[in-house]
């Protein structure tokens, strides 16, 4: 096998192939990404989506976005069940958890949405849509000038985002709008956190092909192409289809081995 | 024709949940209709409340109370704040989805539409939790959360993070280890400290929400007593405890009553209260459903 694979090998002037450090650097972390989406695939929904909170909420601010995307993009049963294997794993709840650890300005936010068991009924009320919408407008312009409290501490913001079903707020997404000269995620791109809510809830297409763009990019880092990895094991492929479509070319030219099939096989018919 | 209503009391009075269930399958399929809203038609006053009430299915019943309480304007809480606090996780939890069945929207978002302030965190902190069922204590922590309690409520914030925060995610056993934490640091119980009667709508709230997290059954045996008791009765509330607790701690909380008043709970309410509705409160009191 190693005479097959003269590109991982130097040779040494003792006259033995010695490995190439950065290609076994590359090929561990190729097989470590595929090691990953085939463990997250395998995992229970509600076991994987537990133990993704504990190990966010253990890393620290920079990974609380895994947090907002598995509270955000899951089915309110999903995150229930989430919750319960929190419980048998961890022997906590998941909110006493968040709201004794997390320290900063998202604590609010990030307890609330882990506790939402939303509605998921097409019925909308349009009238709330409308004021709820300009109470946003109001949050996000009063704060953008005020930098002591952030869009994401206000009240009126956090019941908004944490207790709406998702198709109400898909409605409070075009609403904003109307009475707004950008989008709210426009508007909210110095709260990085509460922009990804927003995205995640009412316009998710959006926050995966993100995702997706990041990860194949040239320089792209681990943390970039965990995060495709993890959306590819936790997302529905029917949800992902379109975009991955979109990437194919990039998959084939910068992705190899097995994760490549992996990524690939999101564009197959035939998978479930 | 007319309506017989001792017959309606003998026969749904007497049955658990199940029971009644059964029946109104069964109802439906000999009679072609919804026994619920032929008796809601035939019946009346506070008598048709309280058989509403009791022939519902216990989560579906606690959803329409508390959907009740909060269109109603005035600021009181009991049923959010008692569904929230005595019933188990997964009894809550049922509740929030027989809500999602009945109004097309959720719990947590009506209850943070009809509230503001404090209150409102604190409320959608209480419906929306799920919390660890578990029996396990955590000494340490209980006795820096009592402190951190204690602080609040000197300093009078009694909205701050921390108090929100502990009741509202903490497990059952954990926060009754607080509250025994709390009384042994300060000498008196966490509820003797928060303002009673208070005008201050959070406040009350808070003090409601503490006394069932600590304590249910006393909670329920005082909500009894103050709706019997001074001039005139409190229908709304007693129904309401009889029903709610009927078919599951209201023997003991009968037995509190009757320690502390020396008059027996039967007595009280066939004293104040009279017709079907007594005969149905009575029924309800008496028999081991």
């Amino acid at each position: 096998m190693r005479k097959g694979c003269s590109k991982f090998f130097l040779e040494d002037e003792r006259q033995f192939e010695r490995w190439n450090d950065s290609a076994i650097k590359s090929l561990k972390a190729e097989f470590k990404l595929f090691k990953d989406v085939v463990v997250l695939s395998l995992m229970h929904p509600w076991e994987r989506d537990a133990r993704l909170l504990k190990k966010a909420l253990k890393k620290g601010p920079p990974h609380y976005n895994v947090i907002v995307e598995t509270a955000c993009t899951r089915s309110s049963d999903q995150l229930l069940g989430a919750r319960k294997a929190y419980h048998s794993l961890f022997d906590r709840s998941i909110e006493e958890d968040l709201a004794s650890h997390v320290k900063g300005s998202e604590r609010k936010l990030l307890v609330a949405l882990v506790s939402a068991y939303r509605y998921e009924g097409p019925k909308v009320k349009e009238d709330a849509a409308k004021s709820e919408a300009k109470a946003l407008l109001n949050a996000i312009k009063n704060n953008n000038g005020d930098h002591k409290k952030k869009a994401m501490e206000e009240d009126e913001v956090i019941w908004i985002l944490t207790t709406r079903s998702k198709p109400h707020l898909k409605v409070v997404y075009e609403q904003y709008k109307k009475i707004s000269a950008k989008t709210i995620t426009e508007d909210l791109e110095v709260e990085l956190l509460l922009k990804e809510t927003v995205e995640c809830l009412c316009t998710p297409q959006t926050y995966f092909t993100r995702v997706f763009g990041t990860a194949l990019r040239e320089d792209a880092k681990e943390d970039a192409k965990k995060a495709l990895t993890r959306l590819v094991a936790t997302q529905e492929d029917v949800d992902l289809k379109g975009i991955a479509a979109k990437f194919e070319d990039k998959i084939k030219e910068r992705v190899k081995g097995a994760y490549k099939d992996v990524l690939l096989g999101v564009l197959a018919d035939d998978r479930k | 024709w007319g309506t017989d209503e001792k017959a309606i009391i003998a026969v749904l009075g007497r049955r658990n949940a199940a029971q009644r269930r059964q029946i109104r399958h069964v109802y439906e399929e000999i009679y072609q209709e919804d026994l619920i809203k032929r008796l809601e038609s035939e019946l009346s006053g506070h008598f048709e409340k309280a058989v509403y009430r009791w022939i519902l299915d216990p989560p579906d019943r606690d959803a329409v109370l508390a959907n009740v309480e909060l269109k109603k304007s005035g600021n009181k809480h009991h049923v959010i704040v008692e569904i929230s606090c005595t019933k188990n996780p997964e009894e809550l939890l049922a509740i929030r989805r027989a809500y999602h069945a009945r109004y097309k929207r959720s719990l947590e978002e009506e209850v943070a539409y009809h509230t503001k302030g404090d209150t409102r965190r604190l409320l959608v902190a209480l419906v929306s939790a799920f919390r660890y069922y578990g029996e396990e204590i955590n000494t340490t922590l209980a006795k820096s959360e009592a402190k951190k309690l204690h602080e609040a409520i000197k300093d009078k914030k009694f909205g701050n993070e921390d108090v929100i925060r502990i009741l509202s995610t903490r497990s059952i056993a954990q926060l009754q280890a607080t509250f025994n934490c709390y009384r042994e640091q300060e000498g008196t119980s966490i509820t003797k400290n928060l303002p009673k009667d208070s005008s201050d709508e959070y406040i009350a709230t808070l003090r409601m929400a503490v006394q069932c997290l600590k304590d249910p059954k006393k909670y329920f045996e005082k909500v009894l007593r103050r709706s019997i008791e001074g001039i005139g009765t409190d229908e709304d509330a007693l129904t309401r405890v009889i029903v709610t607790r009927a078919e599951k701690d209201l023997k003991e909380i009968k037995e509190l009553y009757h320690k502390r008043t020396n008059v027996p709970l039967d007595k009280a309410v066939d004293k104040e209260t009279s017709g079907d509705y007594k005969d149905m409160l009575l029924t309800l009191l008496g028999n081991e459903v």
